[in-house]
């Protein structure tokens, strides 16, 4: 004799630990009035140069720090540290995204050796390179940065759709090496707004600068909101 | 390819929902949007190496994959994309950024039968 099968009716979200966490980080920081952002790429678009001018530039006036994600090495916080702000490396061993228990893990390994986290304006999250699996994770972030450099293809938005619907604003970089490539801007801009209507983007360029200071008066209005 | 740790997470919550309600577990039922960053034949691989060695061994995984639907601003209304390149109104045009759904990542049903009226069945 077998027993009929029945169907059990559930409601329950796949990453709901992940959200829980994202919702109290975010609680967490709007509390101490640290505002958030994160970097998503594909590998070698250049978010930690990106990353690295931000925070020097941004250092002499406010309290900035980042964490940066990899598979492995500290090579980027060694070149974002550079820049004199505090910063943690995340490896992820072969994880190919942050989630939300690693940033959380990692600042509070941060307060065990002695940095309050609570007294920054800006933390930067640099997430592992990958235009596919970060899309999934909120990480409690205010803004979320997607990049894109101007040698990878003005059709990438096209092809990552989620990543770019998962984020807030486009930042075009390496904008010194558009005439070696042809990039066409307004290809790649009709090609965001595609696939994320009303979109911001910014197109900089961290070797000579271009871009960046509007880039970063984006960024203190955000904050003073 | 992060649907291994999603596999196991989806593995992970019926488990809990298994030994709760005390049943076994036949299938999970669950609807996959475009927009979730899920693939569904990786997630379907996935899901059979994250069973292996649970009270899970040997279930289902049926997937219902949902559209993305907009809200579109000059319809007033909610539509249905048509295309994940094109976040346009499919009737009208108008382009919106309002996504209604498509990023679902949901277990919606479990199938399962009574563990405890099952157990004693052959037992003689």
């Amino acid at each position: 004799m077998s027993v009929e099968p029945r169907l059990l009716e559930v409601r329950k979200n796949v990453l709901k630990q992940n959200d829980v966490v994202a919702r109290a980080l975010r609680e967490r920081f709007r509390a101490q009035g640290t505002f958030v952002v994160s970097l998503v790429s594909s590998p070698g678009a250049g978010k930690t140069a990106f990353l690295e001018k931000t925070l020097t530039l941004l250092r002499p006036q406010y309290r900035v720090a980042a964490l940066v994600g990899d598979l492995a090495t500290q090579n980027d916080a060694i070149r974002l540290a550079r820049s004199q702000a505090p910063v943690k490396q995340i490896t992820t061993g072969t994880l190919c995204h942050l989630e939300a228990a690693m940033v959380e893990r990692a600042l509070d390994e941060w307060k065990t050796e002695g940095r309050e986290i609570g007294d920054l304006d800006f933390l930067f999250i640099e997430n592992v390179g990958n235009l596919v699996c970060p899309s999934s994770y909120d990480l409690g972030e205010d803004l979320r940065l997607v990049l894109l450099s101007v040698t990878e293809g003005e059709d990438k938005p096209l092809k990552y759709p989620t990543i770019f619907n998962s984020a807030d604003v486009a930042v075009i970089t390496k904008s010194d090496l558009a005439g070696a490539v042809d990039f066409d801007e307004e290809t790649l801009k009709a090609n965001i707004q595609a696939v994320r209507p009303g979109m911001r983007h910014f197109t900089v360029s961290a070797k000579t600068g271009e871009g960046l200071q509007e880039y970063l008066q984006f960024l203190r209005a955000r904050l003073s909101t | 390819m992060h649907e291994l740790s999603i596999a196991m997470s989806i593995v992970e919550m019926a488990q809990e929902e298994a030994e709760r309600r005390e049943v076994r577990i036949d299938a999970v039922h669950m609807e996959l949007g475009p927009l979730s960053g899920v693939v569904p034949e990786a997630l379907l691989f996935s899901y059979e190496i994250a069973c292996n060695g649970t009270v899970l061994e040997g279930s289902r995984l049926v997937i219902k994959e949902v559209p993305i639907e907009v809200y579109c601003p000059a319809c007033k209304a909610q539509k249905t994309l048509t295309s994940m390149q094109w976040f346009c109104c499919p009737d009208c045009g108008a382009p919106t950024s309002e996504v209604l759904h498509g990023k679902e990542l949901v277990i919606t049903a479990l199938e399962v039968r009574d563990e405890r009226r099952a157990a004693p069945v052959g037992s003689a």
